[in-house]
């Protein structure tokens, strides 16, 4: 019983995956694989429709990289200090605060950035709309903080005492033996943080839909509408109708979204274990 | 006697509420190995960690008393830990080698101390290596991890990081516990030729190694100094009844 139970999880797995493709596939019965990939166009409701996905590929990349752009220091330094700085009495209260930011519903994110961050970057930049790739960056980076955080404390304090007693003696100053001895050893740790962030940014849907503006363009800037795989999808599957092209693309969409992540997770299962025989 | 390197005065240290040492006075002469031996948990590491302020990170910890080193006391206002750790270098129980090559562990300290010249630094890895009686083995894979080594090589490698900086005292704290008697001999070697150069503290369990290794020999229990005096005299002819009864076997 509880054997079926344990694999429960697994029949899931493959039944999402089975049905991704089964329902994806057929749209290259009407587009070709490059042109769904490379195709700059995507217009699935007009006639002929053109279902190209780049500018939706393109925009969850811009979003993701921009997101780490502000995740990653914020998460480092974060982590950094926690783990190495604070007392732990500072700690104690900090920790469960910076997991809260996790617990916090995504609509409610995006909400946040609609109604404050959004109007403060139009203004601040003098825009014509502050919902862009830069603020669903933003609020995205700031979601994916909390991960990022937690994983680098947990490297940092993972990292052997002896290292730093060793370093220490040699006389090196606290910085020192961070930045040499500390952040080194925990660097494969690091990484992985900064895969799983990267994987919570491109997977999130409801916050980059109400800030991400939304336009299916290749983005030029920063600072315009963009519309990642993720919004596409939760926006178009209701007026999709059950089995058109536009149904299956949509599916084809996931599959895309599906494989970067996949390889996010490959990379951060390699990145773990292998970090203690890393020498540099 | 010869010239001191050391002066260690009245030195008391607390944890918390408890005093861990005791009115601990002793003189480190210079280019000697002495051991502090002693049962466990009789404080030979504390009064060793205590040399190079390393119990400075425990929280809770208190000193009074001096540590005189080059005229000054290594605890009064105004002294730089770290410069006193660059001067005093300490080897541990366990051999811990950063998860680095091999020449990037001996270069560490350098690298610390703000070498940049790539020539003058390999220069020193390799002399600093020679003398930790290690090159030998390693000077075909410098630039392997660390890791790969044995534990016996692990700790000459260790002895090798510490002496890069030229220290001018070398701290060890039971630095061969942890290796088999091969590896264990091999150190204890080592540490005997190292005595041209710096001058030793060894903390030692093992009476044989302190019989073996040092010149003088100071004798600790719960906290306090009992008695301190040339090795050989120490081992056979111990003035106080407490030395004798633990040289013997009596407990401990």
């Amino acid at each position: 019983m509880l054997f079926l139970v344990a694999f429960s999880s697994l029949f899931f797995l493959i039944g999402i995956v089975v049905i991704l493709f089964v329902e994806g596939l057929p749209v290259f019965a009407h587009v070709s694989l490059s042109q769904f990939l490379f195709g700059k166009r995507w217009y699935p409701t007009s006639s002929p429709p053109q279902f190209g996905a780049l500018p939706l590929i393109l925009g969850s990349l811009l979003v993701t990289g921009g997101g780490l752009l502000f995740a990653v220091p914020l998460g480092l330094f974060a982590g950094i200090f926690l783990a190495e700085l604070c007392p732990p009495r500072g700690r104690e209260v900090m920790k469960p605060i910076i997991e809260l930011l996790a617990d916090i519903p995504s609509v409610v994110y995006g909400f946040f950035g609609v109604v404050v961050i959004a109007p403060f970057v139009r203004d601040l930049l003098s825009l014509s709309t502050g919902l862009t790739a830069f603020t669903a960056a933003l609020i995205l980076g700031i979601m994916a903080v909390p991960s990022i955080v937690s994983v680098i404390e947990d490297t940092l304090t993972s990292v052997p005492r002896s290292y730093k007693e060793a370093s220490f003696a040699l006389g090196a100053t606290h910085w020192e033996t961070l930045r040499r001895a500390i952040l080194p050893a925990a660097s494969s740790g690091i990484g992985a943080a900064i895969v799983l962030g990267a994987g919570r940014i491109i997977g999130e849907t409801m916050a980059v839909l109400m800030v991400a503006g939304g336009a299916p363009v290749i983005p030029k800037s920063f600072f315009q509408p963009v519309r990642t795989l993720t919004a596409t999808i939760a926006v178009e599957m209701g007026e999709a109708s059950v089995g058109s092209p536009h149904y299956h693309s949509l599916f084809s969409l996931a599959i895309v979204l599906f494989l970067f992540t996949l390889v996010l997770n490959i990379l951060v299962e390699n990145l773990i274990p292998g970090g203690r025989r890393r020498v540099r | 006697m010869e010239e001191i390197k050391l002066q260690i005065k009245d030195l008391n240290v607390f944890f918390g509420e408890k005093q861990v040492l005791h009115q601990i006075s002793l003189n480190i002469p210079a280019n000697k190995v002495t051991a502090i031996i002693g049962p466990s948990g009789c404080g030979k590491s504390t009064l060793l960690r205590s040399i190079n302020r390393m119990n400075d990170f425990f929280e809770g910890m208190k000193v009074e008393g001096e540590i005189i080193f080059d005229g000054k006391n290594v605890y009064a206002e105004g002294v730089d830990p770290v410069i006193v750790r660059r001067r005093i270098g300490m080897v541990f129980q366990m051999p811990n080698p950063f998860p680095k090559s091999i020449f990037e562990n001996v270069a560490y300290g350098l690298r610390i101390q703000g070498w940049r010249n790539k020539k003058a630094i390999e220069e020193q890895v390799i002399k600093s290596l020679q003398a930790a009686a290690l090159w030998d083995e390693v000077k075909d894979r410098l630039y392997s991890s660390a890791f790969d080594l044995s534990g016996g090589q692990q700790q000459r490698l260790c002895i090798a990081r510490a002496i890069a900086v030229e220290p001018e005292i070398l701290l060890m704290d039971e630095p061969a516990s942890a290796l088999d008697p091969i590896a264990t001999a091999r150190v204890e070697e080592l540490i005997r030729s190292l005595i041209e150069k710096y001058t030793i503290v060894l903390v030692t369990h093992n009476m044989q190694e302190a019989a073996r290794s040092s010149d003088y020999t100071a004798f600790l229990l719960l906290g306090r100094l009992i008695e301190f005096g040339p090795t050989n005299q120490i081992f056979t002819k111990p003035q106080k009844k407490e030395t004798e009864d633990y040289l013997t076997g009596r407990f401990g």
